[in-house]
């Protein structure tokens, strides 16, 4: 496995330097959305190349190749982040001429955001790092029960916020 | 306790049935594991062990002999796998069971 | 008391009706050859049925679907074949080698039949963890947690603490969060998580604690789980002294590892080999699944404790090769090369490198022929 950081090969969470090797440049980020598939992990996985259109997943040699995103093929549409077993991938769009961007994430809890809520925007150690307004809330059977949210937060953050808390708490009922 | 909206599952139950624990009525679904009805009625410890310790579920399988109750005043009954019927009188086990 | 009258005709018995079984039946059952499917449970499906999360593997492996629905695609894939018996809440209680007689347990009579092969698929039993307070209710095993929530809709507790970050840990502490349960922390007494990184990454994207190297010390309360003691570890996996702390939960969850179940290969007269990777005892078996008892296969987690997709590929191995068996026939070589390749890519990464040296192991305990008595070594 390529070398990884501390806390990546500790607790699964990547590192500022773990992202490096798979982020797109600045310069692709902002001429529009993308999918940022933060899987490090050589497992034997690989829907993601299957559920994407475009070929923009790059096919797989080995079932446990690391999946590679062609940013150039990819025009942000998602379909990957709602298949990923993982739940790992993300869709980044800074690409705006104001100061927000929006990430879309993959959600399995409820309640369910909604359009126009108030939301934390959580890292990805859970750790709120500024609010989110949620822009959408896809859930057509075709996803098979995994939401597409989309939610708009301050474009310095959308490489940071990867996750949401929607309402009070995750209770569903009393 | 019991779960009526997840984010991934839709539960399909039986009909809504009375039994008693302990000699209190209790609601649960037919068929339903006698143990998951006591535990959605907020029942986690089901018998004592011959030295008075508390003992409830564990593997929820079959497999390991901690949920035993007394149904019907018939001992040692899985209560994890034993589908739970109308009317059904269940009481916490002490010690060893008394077969007849 | 024994009923003859009601055994169906069959060449071929599986039992354990799981992802392994399943397969194992499907090969049987497309082959035309008659076989009846032995489960516990009051549905097939093994432990497929409380699988909310997307399954890894590949396409032919059903990766990317949920595995309640694989559990479901399967059966229902069997049940479309005449000449297959399914016997659900019948319990296999035996085997005889020497005539070939199994014998079921179901509805309060003992039932003989007569089969040519068998294929158990019995799959693993939870382990359980030492410390003091363990056998407080409200300490559960992951799979217990799992079916109360998954299968029966209850919820298991309000706050939890899962022992145990392998792949089973992590993924049912995720479960536990949208079945509405707080998941106070994880633990694990290995330096790092044993489970998928991916797995991980999503709890602490949930704000749940992932805590390596530390492990419980006990669980609190008189009569039921009030929270648990825990410590953290130092390199040598020792206690820290002066670092213990406590957690309110009212739900101690272990996922500390499974162990195959082998009683009724034991019963048979399978010879087991002891190998720590596969998760202890399991029956010694060829590249093929025959065990060292002529017609008697193993597949899944009784053969080696793994995931379900290899459970699914060892199943149709297992079914492949019991089709042979009965009927020898030459497209045999070809279909199994071809499931094998499949198996071997699943288990070629690094994640894999336990089970490989589990299975190396394992093909180093060859016994010898019978007569000479004893294992290989």
């Amino acid at each position: 496995m390529t070398r990884c950081s501390e806390q990546l090969g500790r607790a699964g969470t990547p590192e500022a330097a773990d992202l490096a090797r798979i982020l797109p440049d600045d310069e692709r980020l902002r001429r529009g959305p993308v999918a940022i598939i933060e899987c490090f992990q050589e497992i034997p996985c690989d829907p993601c190349a299957d559920a994407c259109r475009r070929g923009a997943i790059l096919a797989f040699d080995k079932i446990t190749d690391l999946p590679r995103v062609d940013p150039e093929h990819c025009n942000g549409c998602a379909l990957c982040v709602v298949r990923c077993p993982g739940l790992a991938i993300f869709v980044v769009d800074v690409s705006g001429d104001g100061d927000m961007g929006t990430v879309k994430l993959p959600y399995e809890y409820l309640p369910l955001p909604r359009p126009g809520d108030d939301v934390a925007a959580l890292d990805r150690l859970g750790q709120e790092v500024c609010r989110g307004k949620i822009v959408a809330v896809q859930r057509p059977a075709a996803f098979d029960r995994t939401a597409l949210v989309t939610v708009e937060v301050p474009r310095e953050q959308a490489l940071i916020v990867r996750g949401i808390r929607a309402g009070q708490g995750r209770r569903s009922d009393g | 306790m019991r779960i009526h909206d997840h984010p991934i599952l839709e539960f399909r139950r039986g009909p809504e049935i009375e039994f008693t624990f302990e000699g209190q009525v209790l609601k649960g679904y037919e068929g339903e594991p006698i143990a998951a009805a006591l535990h959605a009625a907020g029942v986690r410890v089901l018998r004592t062990t011959p030295s008075g310790r508390a003992r409830g579920l564990f593997c929820a399988i079959g497999n390991c002999s901690s949920c035993y109750v007394v149904v019907d005043g018939v001992p040692n009954v899985r209560s994890c796998t034993e589908p739970l019927r109308a009317g059904m009188a269940v009481s916490r086990q002490h010690g060893l069971g008394e077969l007849r | 008391m024994t009923g003859t009258a009601t055994a169906p005709l069959v060449e071929a018995a599986i039992i354990g009706g799981g992802p392994a079984g399943l397969c194992a039946a499907l090969e049987l059952a497309r082959a035309g050859i008659r076989c009846l499917v032995v489960d516990r449970q009051h549905v097939l499906g093994g432990q497929l049925i409380k699988q909310t999360h997307r399954f890894f593997g590949s396409r032919s492996e059903r990766a990317g679907q949920r595995g309640f629905e694989i559990g479901k695609q399967l059966a229902a894939e069997l049940l479309q074949h005449d000449g297959v018996t399914v016997w659900l809440e019948g319990t296999a209680v035996g085997y005889y080698a020497e005539d070939r007689t199994l014998l079921v347990e179901r509805d309060g009579a003992l039932c003989r039949v007569h089969v040519e092969a068998l294929i158990l698929a019995t799959g693993a039993a939870e382990r359980a963890l030492a410390f003091a307070g363990n056998d407080l209710p409200g300490v559960y095993g992951a799979g217990a947690v799992q079916t109360l929530m998954n299968v029966y809709g209850v919820r298991p507790g309000e706050r939890a603490v899962m022992i145990g970050a392998g792949n089973i840990g992590l993924i049912v502490a995720y479960q536990l969060i949208q079945a509405g349960v707080e998941v106070a922390a994880v633990l694990e007494a290995a330096p790092a998580v044993g489970g998928y990184w991916v797995h991980a990454a999503k709890l602490a994207r949930a704000g749940v604690p992932i805590m390596t190297s530390h492990s419980i010390v006990a669980a609190l309360g008189t009569d039921q789980v009030t929270g648990v003691r825990a410590t953290k570890l130092d390199a040598k996996w020792q206690p820290v002294q002066g670092s213990q702390f406590e957690v309110p939960c009212d739900l101690v969850c272990l996922a500390v590892g499974l162990s195959p179940l082998t009683e009724l290969a034991t019963l048979a007269g399978c010879q087991l080999a002891y190998v720590p990777e596969l998760g202890g005892y399991v029956p010694w078996h060829d590249e093929e699944m025959q065990t060292t008892v002529p017609g008697v296969f193993v597949a899944g987690d009784a053969a080696g404790v793994e995931e379900a997709s290899s459970a699914m590929i060892e199943g149709t191995l297992a079914g492949l090769a019991v089709v042979n068996y009965l009927r020898p026939h030459s497209q045999y070589a070809a279909s199994r090369k071809r499931a094998a390749a499949q198996l071997a890519a699943l288990r070629a990464g690094p994640t894999a490198e336990r089970i490989r040296a589990g299975l190396l192991k394992l093909s180093d305990h060859r016994p010898r022929l019978a007569g000479t008595g004893g294992e290989g070594k």
